[in-house]
């Protein structure tokens, strides 16, 4: 309860802060200066992009810290032996807490990028392309995630758990940049590493994948901090659905021969 | 004894080199209110957690109400409050047994009446709609009480029940453990307040270091009696004669200390020592209690837990 409503007041904060720069910078700063048709195009897009970026780091935080207590917690404190001493199968305890909380991650997705998105329709008019095709991509990579949480709660402590997943992401990230460095400079080695990274922890994936759709075919050949110089194939987000699937099938092994 | 609903063979369960439970084989008759003994440490609470499934046995098996341990269709005709019991603290007393209950399948109006009647029996009528963060510790296990019985268990677990409660919490269980009783729901009652379970159990066992190491029926009116006779002259020949009746004979001056095994022996001793023209000036006799059982059968060397 506490996470999502600190969860939702930073949305609300970022929101905030989003919206009063877009308004600030495109009906009185430099925004307001007519400029040629195509670099009016590329800074809105790449402002959007900023704002989705952050929109999608608070997405994955959410995914992460709301289910990691979910079932060490319970466990630590025993509230989970009431409640698998009813006639209720452990697997369904797992799905019933995966369905529940990929709910809840679902609506904080869509209310943050989508908040971004209406913020920047409402003061400039612009709307990214592709995003009905980018925003599940967005979630699935927030689905890697949290289920990762939930599938380490059924092993680790709390706040192991929560440095694992949050390790997984960060080793993500790291591998996003190998790729895409290894990609402007013409680095086959740093690309397959990027890649092997990717494969292990394939959130990063995820987010390049969705930032590239959001991109218009001109902009996407710009360098920039969201260059498409190293995009994830339709393989990867096959990979990231079968990802999320076996950490779903590793969860409910971890809990049915968890000891309680 | 009736039919089994508790049955195990030689059970066995260990956390790394510890062995918790070493060979754990008990039978527990249907409408029995049954104790289950030990010290700290000799593996009581580990072979519960057994016997409802929540941990998954090393070695041996084991039934419950006729279906293998931990199965679900078992689980429905069970109900269990554990030694801590704890619970998310956002919901209000209604709404934790609300929860519990659908969780064994029951809504709507079935629920709704089970609540109240359960609210009722254990008192919390007036606090059903306040957070349980603000329960007090006696409040909060008559409340996991209540969410043990939600389901009208044929058979009820309950691990330390009494704990945290006064003596009119105690009454209060003690009073529901008889109800149990009445209606046939067997009991399996995990305590170490030794009152209690003299008060309320048919028979009891008594495990260390996770075995069964004696038995004992609290309900049937046999067992060992402690008697000491004040008797006179004390001859040789009384003193041998007496052997007939008990054993442990031992003698203090004119005081005579002796144990029988039944209650019908008393008066034949009586009047077989009034019979040799003695003069009893006293005869008094008294059960052994289950605390006396408790430390002899544990031995000396048990250090307190």
């Amino acid at each position: 309860m506490r996470i999502t409503l600190a969860s939702l007041i930073c949305a609300l904060l970022l929101l905030v802060v989003f919206g009063t720069s877009v308004y600030f910078l495109y009906r009185f700063g430099p925004g307001a200066v007519p400029r040629p048709a195509f670099i009016r195009q590329a800074q809105l897009e790449t402002l959007t992009l900023a704002g989705l970026y952050v929109a999608n780091f608070l997405a994955l935080a959410f995914s992460v810290l709301l289910p990691v207590d979910s079932l060490s917690g319970e466990i630590d404190s025993g509230v989970i032996q009431t409640i698998a001493s009813k006639p209720v199968s452990r697997s369904t305890i797992v799905l019933g807490k995966w369905l529940a909380f990929l709910g809840m991650a679902t609506g904080y997705l869509l209310l943050v990028t989508l908040g971004v998105v209406l913020l920047v329709r409402l003061f400039t008019g612009f709307v990214p392309p592709h995003l009905a095709t980018a925003l599940p991509v967005l979630l699935l990579g927030a689905a890697t995630l949290l289920t990762l949480s939930i599938a380490g709660g059924t092993r680790m402590t709390t706040i192991t758990n929560a440095i694992v997943v949050f390790g997984f992401y960060a080793i993500a990230f790291i591998g996003g940049w190998i790729e895409t460095i290894g990609a402007l400079l013409g680095s086959d080695a740093a690309r397959y590493i990027g890649t092997a990274i990717s494969l292990v922890s394939p959130v990063d994936a995820m987010w390049r994948l969705a930032a590239h759709r959001l991109q218009s075919p001109l902009v996407q050949q710009l360098p920039g901090p969201f260059s498409s110089a190293a995009v994830p194939s339709a393989a990867m987000v096959v990979w990231a659905v079968g990802y999320v699937i076996a950490t779903l099938l590793a969860a409910l092994r971890g809990f049915r021969t968890r000891a309680l | 004894m009736s039919e089994a609903v508790v049955q195990t063979r030689s059970l066995r369960r260990q956390f790394g080199a510890t062995v918790a439970v070493a060979d754990l084989s008990l039978s527990i008759g249907r409408g029995e209110i049954f104790g289950f003994l030990g010290p700290n440490g000799a593996g009581k609470t580990t072979s519960l957690k057994l016997l409802l499934g929540l941990l998954e046995p090393g070695g041996g098996t084991g039934e419950v109400l006729g279906a293998p341990l931990g199965e679900r269709r078992a689980r429905a005709r069970i109900g269990f409050l554990p030694e801590h019991f704890r619970f998310h603290c956002c919901l209000t007393g209604r709404e934790l047994l609300r929860f519990h209950g659908k969780l064994h399948g029951m809504r709507g109006a079935v629920l709704e009446r089970r609540i109240d009647e359960l609210l009722v029996r254990v008192d919390l009528t007036d606090a059903e709609g306040r957070p349980l963060r603000e329960y007090s510790k006696g409040m909060t296990q008559r409340v996991g009480l209540a969410q043990a019985l939600i389901n009208d268990p044929e058979l009820v677990f309950l691990d330390e029940p009494t704990s945290g409660l006064d003596p009119l919490g105690r009454l209060l269980v003690r009073d529901i453990i008889q109800e149990l009783r009445d209606r046939g729901t067997t009991v399996f009652l995990n305590s170490h307040l030794l009152g209690e379970v003299e008060a309320t159990c048919d028979r009891v066992v008594f495990v260390r270091e996770g075995r069964v190491v004696r038995e004992l029926s609290l309900a049937q009116s046999v067992g060992d009696i402690a008697v000491e006779l004040r008797v006179a002259p004390l001859d040789p020949a009384t003193l041998a004669g007496l052997a007939q009746f008990g054993s442990a004979i031992t003698r203090t001056r004119e005081l005579l200390r002796m144990r029988v095994s039944d209650e019908s022996v008393l008066p034949k001793l009586a009047a077989w020592l009034v019979g040799r023209g003695l003069s009893l000036y006293e005869l008094r006799s008294r059960r052994r209690s289950l605390e006396e059982w408790f430390v002899e059968i544990m031995g000396d060397g048990q250090r307190p837990g």
